[in-house]
C-alpha cells in the first residue's frame, strides 16, 4: 500500500477516533496532526507496529513555546519517518504551561532518551517514566529552562544596546 | 586516578560478569576511570566515566554539553540570513553541507526555486565537504589504531579542499558559503581549475591511503567486531548516514528525498553488514569514491545560467547596483536590516550531512526571525548509543569506536 496523507489519516482516525485526532494539515507536504497526551504513546506505538504503515523511525522531537495561549501554550512535536514507504508524519501535542507532563517514548525508541532530556532541559517538559530525566546540555545548577520565550537572549537591562527601530 | 568502587547493585553486576566471563566481585573490585573531557584520543570534548573491570568496560556514563552555545535560542533572535554562520559551527568538518541545508530550508519556506547551475555548484561543494569529513574520520581512525602516516598524508588533500572553499567563498573552515537563493558568486576560473586538479590528483592519494589500511592485518584485527551494533538497535537509536549504512540499512537522504538535483547523478550507496568499526571505515572509504563520482559528473555537466535565483526580495543585489539604483538600494537595506517579508509557515528539510540526516525544522510566524528553529543533529542522536556499543569491550576499543562514529563535538552540543 502506498502511503498518502489521506489514507494514513483515515487509518489513524479509524483507530483512535475523531475525538483524539484533530487539526490535520500539511504545511510543507508533511502531514501534521494534533493529538492529546492520553493518545500520543499509543499512537506512536500503533504507527510503529502496524504492518501496513511501518512508520518506525523517530526522526526528531522538539518542544515549542507559544506564550499566552492558555491550554495551548506548550507544544511537543514528534516527527516520524517510514523508511519502508518514505513517508513522514508530524504529530503535535499541546498542553498548558502549568502542567507540561508527557508520557515517555523511551520504551518505544531508544533515541527518545536524549531527545526528551533535551526537551526537559530547554523547556521543562516532564516525561513520565523516563529513566534519567536530567539536564543534558546546560549545567545542572541552572534554575530555569532557557528556551522559554520569557527569557530573552541578551540582558534586557543593558542601555548601550537599545535599538528600538528594529525591535531589539 | 583510579579509585575503588564497591557498587551496591551486585545482582545486576554479577549477571553482567557472568555474561562476559569476568571475575567475580570479591576477587577484583571495579575501577572508576575518567575518560575525557579533554584528551587527545577523544577528538573533541566528551567526558565518559567508565566502570572498568580490569581492561573491560562494565558501564559508561557520558556527559555532554561542554561546548553548548545555545544555537537554537540565538537563532530565535537573528534575521534569517544571519543564522548561516551558526550552522557552520555545528559540524565544522563539513560546514558547507550545513550552510546549504539551512539555505534550502529557508528557500523551501519562501518558495524559491534555485537555478540548475547553482544547484550543481552546491552539489560540488557539498560533496567536497563530505570527502573532507570522511577523510578526517578515517585517517583519525588510523591514528588511534597506531598508523599516523596516512593522517598527515590525506590532511594535505583537506588543505586542497579548503583552498577550493577559499576561492569559492573566501573562508576555509567556517565557510558561511552561499546565500538564501543561490551562491554569492559564480565559480571563478581559478576555482574550476582547482576542482579539476583535485579530481585528477585525489584518486591516487585515496587509493594509496586505502591500500595502507584496508587490508592491513593489524588494522583489520583491531577494528573487526569492535563497537558493533545491529541494524535494529541502530534504527531504534535513530542512526543515519554512514553509521547506519554500515549496519546494512541503505537509507540515504540524497536518494530517498533528493534535493539540489541529486536525482541527476549516478552513484551508489555503499552498505556494510555487521555495523562494526571496520564496516564503518569501509563504508566511508567507498562513500569518498562515490562523492568523487558525483563531483566529476557535476563538474562535467555544469549547466550554464545564473548562480542565484531571481528573488530580489531575499537575495542581495550586486554591490555596484546598490550605489546606482534606487530599487537595489532599498532591497539591500531591507535584507541587511532583516526586514525582508518572510511568509508564515512551517517546514522541515533534511540533507545528508557528513554523519547522517541533518534536519532543519523551521517555524516562521512572519517575523524578522524564525519563531523556532530546531536542528536535527545526527551526532547528538547517535552518540547516546555509545554506552551500549562499548560495554563489554576494552578501553582501547572504546577509543576506536568513538573515532569511527565520527562524533563532532560542535554538532553534538550545538
Amino acid at each position: 500500500m502506498e502511503l498518502t496523507n489521506e489514507n494514513v489519516l483515515g487509518k489513524i482516525i479509524s483507530q483512535f477516533g475523531e475525538d483524539n485526532i484533530w487539526d490535520a494539515f500539511s504545511p510543507d507536504g508533511i502531514m501534521t496532526i494534533t493529538t492529546n497526551r492520553e493518545t500520543i504513546h499509543d499512537l506512536i506505538q500503533y504507527l510503529r507496529d502496524d504492518k501496513e504503515l511501518q512508520i518506525s523511525f523517530l526522526t526528531t522531537m522538539c518542544g515549542i513555546h507559544y506564550p499566552g495561549q492558555g491550554d495551548k501554550e506548550m507544544c511537543m512535536m514528534y516527527q516520524l519517518h517510514s523508511l519502508r514507504h518514505n513517508y513522514r508524519i508530524r504529530i503535535k501535542v499541546f498542553m498548558p504551561a502549568s502542567d507540561p507532563v508527557m508520557p515517555t517514548m523511551t520504551d518505544l525508541y531508544a533515541t527518545a532518551n536524549w531527545m526528551e532530556r533535551e526537551a526537559f532541559d530547554f523547556y521543562g517538559f516532564k516525561f513520565l517514566g523516563h529513566p534519567n530525566l536530567t539536564r543534558i546540555l546546560n549545567i545542572e545548577e541552572m534554575e530555569y529552562h532557557p528556551m522559554l520565550k520569557q527569557y530573552p537572549l541578551e540582558d534586557q537591562t543593558r542601555e548601550d544596546k537599545i535599538d528600538t527601530y528594529f525591535g531589539r | 586516578m583510579a579509585t575503588e568502587n564497591k557498587t551496591a547493585e551486585l545482582t545486576e553486576l554479577e549477571q553482567f560478569r557472568k555474561d562476559h566471563g569476568l571475575a567475580l566481585t570479591d576477587e577484583q573490585p571495579l575501577t572508576t576511570l575518567n575518560l575525557g573531557p579533554t584528551h587527545p584520543a577523544t577528538h573533541g570534548i566528551f567526558q565518559n566515566i567508565l566502570q572498568m573491570d580490569g581492561e573491560k568496560i562494565v558501564d559508561a556514563v557520558p556527559t555532554i554539553g561542554y561546548i553548548h552555545r545555545a544555537f537554537e535560542k540565538i537563532a530565535e533572535r537573528r534575521p534569517f540570513y544571519q543564522i548561516t554562520p551558526l550552522t557552520d559551527r555545528m559540524n565544522y568538518c563539513s560546514s558547507p553541507i550545513n550552510n546549504m541545508g539551512y539555505h534550502m530550508t529557508v528557500e523551501k519556506l519562501l518558495g524559491i526555486t534555485v537555478p540548475k547551475r547553482a544547484q550543481y555548484i552546491r552539489v560540488i561543494m557539498m560533496e567536497l565537504a563530505r570527502i573532507s569529513d570522511h577523510l578526517i574520520c578515517n585517517s583519525i581512525l588510523g591514528v588511534d589504531s597506531g598508523a599516523f602516516t596516512g593522517f598527515l598524508y590525506v590532511m594535505q588533500e583537506r588543505e586542497h579542499i579548503y583552498d577550493i572553499y577559499e576561492e569559492v567563498c573566501g573562508a576555509r573552515l567556517t565557510t558561511n558559503m552561499g546565500r538564501i537563493g543561490g551562491m554569492e558568486r559564480d565559480l571563478s576560473p581559478k576555482a574550476l581549475h582547482l576542482i579539476d586538479e583535485f579530481l585528477k590528483r585525489f584518486p591516487k592519494v585515496w587509493a594509496e591511503f586505502e591500500k595502507m589500511l584496508t587490508r592491513n592485518r593489524i588494522f583489520v584485527d583491531r577494528t573487526t567486531d569492535v563497537g558493533a551494533i545491529s541494524a535494529e538497535r541502530a534504527l531504534s537509536y535513530g542512526f543515519t548516514g554512514p553509521n547506519l549504512r554500515a549496519t546494512g540499512v541503505d537509507y540515504d537522504v540524497r536518494v530517498m528525498n533528493p534535493y539540489s538535483s541529486y536525482e541527476d547523478f549516478e552513484f551508489e550507496i555503499p552498505v556494510g553488514s555487521k555495523g562494526d568499526t571496520y564496516d564503518r571505515f569501509l563504508v566511508r572509504n567507498e562513500e569518498v569514491w562515490q562523492s568523487l563520482k558525483i563531483i566529476e559528473q557535476a563538474y562535467k555537466n555544469l549547466p550554464e545560467g545564473s548562480f542565484h535565483a531571481d528573488a530580489p526580495h531575499y537575495y542581495l543585489p550586486p554591490k555596484k547596483d546598490v550605489y546606482t539604483s534606487m530599487e537595489a538600494l532599498i532591497y539591500h537595506f531591507k535584507i541587511v536590516m532583516g526586514e525582508a517579508d518572510i511568509p508564515v509557515g512551517e517546514v522541515y528539510h533534511s540533507v545528508e550531512g557528513g554523519n547522517g540526516e541533518l534536519g532543519f525544522y523551521l517555524i516562521s510566524d512572519g517575523g524578522r526571525t524564525p519563531y523556532r528553529l530546531h536542528f536535527r543533529r545526527p551526532c547528538f542522536i547517535y552518540y547516546q548509543a555509545y554506552t551500549e556499543m562499548i560495554k563489554g569491550g576494552q578501553l582501547a576499543d572504546a577509543i576506536l569506536t568513538l573515532s569511527s562514529l565520527n562524533v563532532i563535538a560542535g554538532e553534538l552540543d550545538a
